[in-house]
């Protein structure tokens, strides 16, 4: 008897020596739904890398040009295209730093509050509202800047026109707030009671509790709140779109009406451009550049986070 | 024991310290101001909130009629134009979404909670990537549908089914992750309970663990729909048309959609057309907000807490 419990039991396993057939098929329909995911990614480089190495290809299109020229005129007639990029980039860049204008201190002075102010009532009050504010579809956003913001707010106080880089990028700095509210809020959440008491122990006010111990130990959340922000703002389209403005413009004023990256993608893609068209392609181009940026932004925030991050036991 | 000695009462406990709140310092200008600041932050966005749905309301409230539902969408006369192609579009794309995010959602979760072995260089490549595609913007998911689906390999046009299955690529990694929190709650007795007694993995999967998360799982899998049904620049991208009048029948239909619809109908100077673009935005909204409140209902009704 215990011979042979011996010379079975030697390295007891509570694995089956022969694997059920059932259970491995099962574990690999799993992991091919797991990996649906990598795949999307792959279609995406797929799908943007054939017709951009096409475009730049096109007799008319240099990189050179594409990276330096101020005038993007891809779907006119011919004899009259001209392929900078800058245009696009600039209204995008200008669009994004307005929303983040907007987005960085409220978000954050809204997450200091109800991390270290709020009563929990006021905070089952307020949480909700804002979690509302980040369900709201974008092009209601963009409706609004359209047909409000612009007319009714900046107009008489700005005197600007109805289409604005200013009026898209101020309602998308709004869209953006609950986004940084909610991340910051919970990296502060985090940060652990200890700290506070120790503060609090020295002496300190509430206010330098929150800004001076709660925001500096929950700095690496912070960020990576932020830069979320920011690579919303930058791929945001609907807003953008109605709000904005449909020509491509070189400028840094504001108040100016301007096409970003994203804004010509859905404008170029609504017009059916015949696939394999330089029209066709120059939207894919466009598309590698913004993917690459969000690309570059992410992969920035991870590495951001991992470097500043403050573990706490 | 004495009568008196019964009678004096207990000594009272000591009194706990007072909590260290910084209370004593709450007085200062310096503080009121500092949360005076901190409130007005909040304010911007409830004010903000609330300024945009009385707008809508208000603006959309003469067209908030039955003609938004039995009639078709016109570019001529706005006073009477509908959107009932839309709204059936959004319904069927509704569905198609959910029979496409619930089991690859669920199954991609299982396998990352349950089987994947985060050791393994896949395996961490597959959490990375989700990471990553939660943070692609929605256009970039049209460029993929455009490139590949709709026309491209598949070459499918911009039909139901392809902008099915690009709302459902594109709220995927919201599914995985909600998914796997419902998981990851389950705790560990339960598996371990059904294992001692001699179930496989895959039964203690089915029979234990699925049935304890479906309430978390369907809160996610409903939160991610509704993001999905008010998306609009991806389907723009794959070329789903502002106005069709008739109603979609099957997978391979064209199709428009609600946010589409609105987005065509603002695009529009005339007054009447921006008021049925208000009223549009209503409907979405009471759309979103049943969804919504359907998902916190679920989640305080069945979720348990272990």
């Amino acid at each position: 008897m215990s011979s042979t419990t011996k010379a079975t039991g030697a390295g007891v396993s509570l694995r089956r020596s022969q694997p059920r057939i059932g259970e491995r098929i099962i574990e690999a329909v799993l992991f091919i739904a797991a990996f649906i995911t990598v795949l999307t990614t792959i279609g995406i480089v797929i799908a943007i890398i054939g017709p951009t190495v096409a475009f730049f290809r096109e007799p008319a299109v240099s990189a050179w040009e594409f990276f330096t020229g101020t005038e993007w005129t891809v779907l006119f007639s011919e004899a009259q295209r001209e392929f900078g990029v800058l245009p696009l980039v600039t209204a995008t860049l200008v669009t994004t730093v307005i929303a983040l204008i907007v987005a960085i201190p409220l978000g954050l002075g809204s997450a200091i509050y109800l991390a270290e102010y709020a009563t929990p009532r006021a905070r089952s009050l307020l949480k909700p509202l804002l979690e509302v504010l980040a369900g709201i579809p974008t092009v209601v956003y963009g409706f609004f800047a359209l047909t409000f913001v612009a007319p009714e707010i900046l107009r008489p106080l700005l005197n600007v026109g109805n289409f604005s880089m200013l009026s898209a990028g101020l309602v998308m700095g709004v869209m953006i707030i609950p986004t940084v509210a909610s991340l910051s809020e919970d990296a502060m959440s985090a940060v652990p009671q200890a700290l506070r008491d120790g503060a609090y122990g020295l002496g300190s006010t509430k206010m330098h509790v929150a800004t001076r111990v709660v925001v500096p130990a929950a700095i690496s959340g912070i960020v990576a709140a932020f830069v979320l922000g920011l690579s919303r703002a930058v791929g945001e389209t609907m807003i953008v779109v109605l709000a904005a403005g449909s020509t491509p413009n070189f400028t840094l004023d504001p108040r100016e009406a301007a096409q970003t990256m994203t804004a010509f993608i859905a404008q170029a893609a609504s017009g059916d451009q015949p696939t394999g068209s330089i029209g066709y392609e120059s939207l894919f181009a466009v598309a590698a550049l913004l993917f690459a940026i969000t690309i570059v932004v992410n992969f920035a925030s991870i590495r951001l986070v991992r470097k500043y991050r403050e573990v706490y036991e | 024991m004495s009568v008196t000695e019964l009678a004096t009462p207990p000594p009272a406990p000591p009194e706990p310290p007072p909590a260290l709140t910084g209370r004593g310092h709450d007085k200062t200008p310096r503080e009121y101001a500092f949360r005076a600041i901190l409130l007005a932050c909040l304010g911007v966005g409830v004010v903000f909130l609330v300024v945009l749905l009385a707008y809508v309301l208000i603006e959309g409230w003469p067209r908030l009629d039955l003609d938004l539902f039995r009639n078709q969408a016109s570019q001529l006369s706005p006073a009477t134009a509908g959107a009932q192609a839309a709204i059936l579009g959004t319904l069927w794309l509704m569905a198609l979404t959910a029979l496409i995010i619930l089991p690859v959602g669920v199954l991609a979760a299982i396998y990352l909670e349950e089987y994947g072995d985060k050791n393994r260089w896949y395996n961490r490549l597959i959490e990375l990537n989700i990471q990553n595609l939660a943070a692609v913007p929605s256009v970039v998911y049209g460029i993929l549908g455009l490139g590949l689906i709709v026309r491209g390999p598949l070459d499918l046009g911009p039909v139901l089914l392809a902008g099915a299955i690009i709302l459902a690529l594109l709220v995927l990694p919201v599914v995985i992750i909600s998914s796997r929190e419902a998981i990851r709650a389950v705790p560990d007795s339960l598996r371990d309970g059904s294992l001692a007694l001699g179930a496989t993995r895959w039964q203690t999967i089915w029979k234990t663990i699925l049935p304890n998360s479906i309430p978390g799982i369907a809160t996610g899998a409903i939160l991610a729909l509704s993001r999905a049904i008010g998306e609009a620049a991806p389907l723009i991208v794959i070329g789903v048309a502002g106005f069709v009048t008739f109603n979609p029948a099957s997978l391979t239909d064209r199709f428009t959609a609600l946010p589409i619809q609105i987005y065509s109908y603002a695009s529009r100077p005339q007054e009447d057309f921006i008021i049925l673009s208000s009223a549009l935005i209503v409907v979405l909204l009471a759309v979103l907000l049943v969804m919504n409140s359907a998902a916190i209902f679920i989640r305080n009704k069945y979720q348990r807490r272990w």
